[in-house]
């Protein structure tokens, strides 16, 4: 148990359970199992005003409350950290709303809510990652009319996407995409896989776990249902490469994690850290130190 | 150790506690009732109403005191609020004809049936800062009504026929759409798929920024999608609001609200099956909301760009453009985002930079072996 942890309280009174009245929790999940019936597919759903601004993870709030049970333990991250004050207010607004257990252990959530990361620790069959999307459309920056893309995904033409690419690699000699790297899910839909690093992009292929995006403000829900193909967009001879530099996490050691970099005092030294605090934290607790929040 | 975006809770604990202390200001001042607010502060309640989506003058007076006067802010938490009411049902179509009219105007007409009744309006006031208002006023005694002429605008009492309907006897102008009593979509409940049909773009423009509308409004006046208006009718005032309860099978008044109606004459259509005649662009806003009411059914007006054949191109007549940026509350949602950590994005971006540079120092030192 860390500060984090807490155990399932009352709920805060005059509104109804996890915020959303029961007819829009069914639409939304009526339109999740449609996503998840068609994978990376968009599903519109008629995202309703939540007390967040849309924009700060609204999607994903939505589909949360639309799943979330008295017996749910859920965890919340940004930039894979459960203390980030946007992590911070949503978990208890679903502590407040729906009276949940929340943790901040990815082995022990039944729902991880998340922005920009996915979890270091692997996850298991069961869980569900819910991923906050500001912007669903993979195309939108190649095509800014929704009429058009729609159409596009319907007859795969994929093109464009691939025309970017090589233009990165014509500019810069590589593929210049650190995030929000575009995958094509079940060797059909190109997919958005939200703004996480390119790091975590192998993380989606084949997960055991239920991986759902919500964007709220843009009224989508899409879905990776477990054990999906999610294949990051490359080239024969441009395979999906993670180019990041050797380093190791100053606080647990960890070389196979995200790390931040981080200003440490005035004098401007840097440290980095693992940007997944709760991986970083049970590593140092595993290696008898005393825990440095990163 | 320096972390600047973590240790949430309590931080956002306290940044609670200062927003409440910025929001009460001096202790020494005496605090805002929400009558004040509503009494004397009333275009501002208006616009939150219009953005918020929710007619009740007291909540709006409620968000703009906690909001602090921001509108944006204040609209925001009323769409909120309006997201937790019960739904129980849809109104019958206002009958803005029958409206208790206290402002009415016509740009297009010199005089009409009814005449032009200014009601309550800044529109010919010198914009002098009135030091008298720096002191509290005295009321006006009892017994100055103002002079009950026409145009001075006391509350008209009969009926004030539609200005265009004149327009419309002689098919000037084309006829307002009829309700053939097909099911109204609603923007909230279904998302919106492009293209959009009239009353879903209506809806979006009735609650999107006013800012964002008049600024639309405004290019479309100044060549970019001329549409060519003149204010066929604006009326401001009082209607009833109807609802049939399944149980009862007939209408019911249920409530009265202020709106602003404003009706617009444009330039003509017309091709070899058609004669020409004159358009409409039709705008309604909660309140004394006229600006927005204006802006809106210019924009409406330039929304039918395509539908009536005209040359397209402006952004004032692009659905898409229009419809997914006037709402206010999801453009600086989006927009303010900007300020939630994004450290994990940049890192990545970072580390990508300095082996771009890296890549073009090597290639920049030994020329020759690029090829």
């Amino acid at each position: 148990m860390t500060a984090m942890d807490r155990a399932a309280g009352p709920r805060r009174p005059g509104y109804n359970y996890a915020f959303l009245d029961e007819a829009t929790k069914r639409e939304i999940r009526r339109k999740l199992l449609k996503a998840v019936a068609i994978p990376g597919h968009q599903v519109p759903f008629s995202s309703r005003e939540m007390p967040m601004p849309p924009g700060w993870g609204t999607g994903g709030i939505q589909v949360t409350a639309s799943l979330i049970g008295p017996s749910d333990v859920l965890k919340v991250i940004d930039q894979g950290s459960d203390d980030t004050t946007n992590a911070v207010s949503i978990r208890r607004f679903f502590a407040e709303t729906a009276g949940v257990e929340t943790t901040s252990s990815t082995r022990r959530a039944s729902i991880i809510q998340t922005r920009h990361r996915v979890p270091e620790t692997p996850l298991s069959e069961g869980q569900i990652l819910v991923f906050q999307v500001p912007l669903p459309e993979p195309l939108r920056f190649l095509e800014p009319r929704e009429s058009e893309t729609r159409k596009l995904h319907a007859l795969a033409e994929y093109g464009s996407a691939y025309v970017s690419l090589y233009e990165q690699v014509a500019r810069h000699g590589r593929i210049a995409q650190s995030y929000d790297y575009p995958v094509m899910v079940g060797a059909r839909y190109l997919m958005r896989p939200s703004p996480i690093p390119s790091f975590d992009n192998p993380k989606l292929d084949r997960s055991p776990a239920l991986l759902l995006f919500g964007a709220g403000r843009e009224r989508r829900l899409y879905a990776v249902p477990p054990y999906t193909s999610v294949e990051s967009l490359s080239f024969e001879d441009r395979p999906f490469r993670i180019e990041l530099p050797p380093r190791r996490c100053d606080l647990c050691g960890a070389t196979d994690s995200f790390l931040d970099e981080i200003v440490a005092d005035d004098a401007g030294t840097r440290i980095f850290a693992c940007s997944d605090s709760e991986y970083c934290g049970e590593r140092q607790r595993a290696q008898g130190l005393s825990v440095v929040a990163p | 150790m320096y972390v600047a975006v973590k240790g949430g809770e309590r931080a956002i604990r306290n940044a609670h506690r200062r927003l409440a202390e910025r929001r009460r200001g001096d202790p020494a001042v005496p605090e805002l009732s929400l009558e004040q607010i509503r009494e004397q502060l009333g275009l501002a309640v208006d616009r939150a109403m219009c953005e918020g989506a929710l007619y009740d003058p007291r909540l709006a007076a409620l968000a703009l005191k906690q909001a602090r006067g921001d509108s944006v802010e204040a609209a925001f938490l009323l769409r909120v609020f309006r997201n937790t009411l019960p739904r129980f049902g849809y109104s019958e179509p206002l009958d803005t004809g029958a409206m208790a009219v206290e402002r009415r105007v016509s740009g297009a007409f010199k005089d009409l049936p009814g005449g032009q009744l200014l009601g309550a309006t800044a529109d010919y006031t010198h914009r002098l800062l009135d030091f008298a208002l720096e002191e509290p006023q005295q009321p006006a005694p009892p017994g100055e009504e103002p002079e009950a002429e026409a145009g001075s605008g006391s509350e008209a009492t009969g009926l004030l026929p539609r200005a265009l309907a004149q327009l419309g006897e002689e098919a000037l102008i084309e006829a307002p759409p009829a309700d053939e009593g097909a099911p109204v979509p609603d923007i909230t409940r279904d998302p919106p798929l492009f293209p959009a049909e009239r009353a879903q773009r209506l809806q979006t423009l009735a609650r999107g920024d006013e800012g964002f509308l008049v600024g639309l409004a405004y290019s479309s006046q100044r060549g970019y999608g001329n549409t060519h208006p003149f204010v066929g009718e604006l009326r401001q005032g009082r209607v009833a609001v109807e609802l049939v309860p399944e149980e009862l099978g007939f209408a019911v008044e249920i409530g009265e609200i202020e709106v602003s109606e404003l009706e617009t004459v444009n330039q003509f259509t017309g091709d070899a099956e058609h004669a020409p005649c004159f358009t409409r662009g039709y705008g309604l806003a909660f309140g004394r909301s006229e600006r927005k009411a204006l802006a809106m059914a210019l924009l409406d007006r330039s929304l039918r760009a395509e539908e009536l054949g005209e040359e397209l191109g402006a952004p004032a007549q692009d659905q898409e453009f229009v419809l997914e940026h006037a709402d206010n509350i999801l453009a600086t949602g989006f927009m303010e985002h900007l300020k939630l950590p994004h450290h994990v994005d940049f890192q990545a971006e970072r580390e990508l930079l300095r082996a771009l540079r890296r890549a073009w120092e090597e290639r920049r030192s030994a020329p020759e072996a690029a090829e």
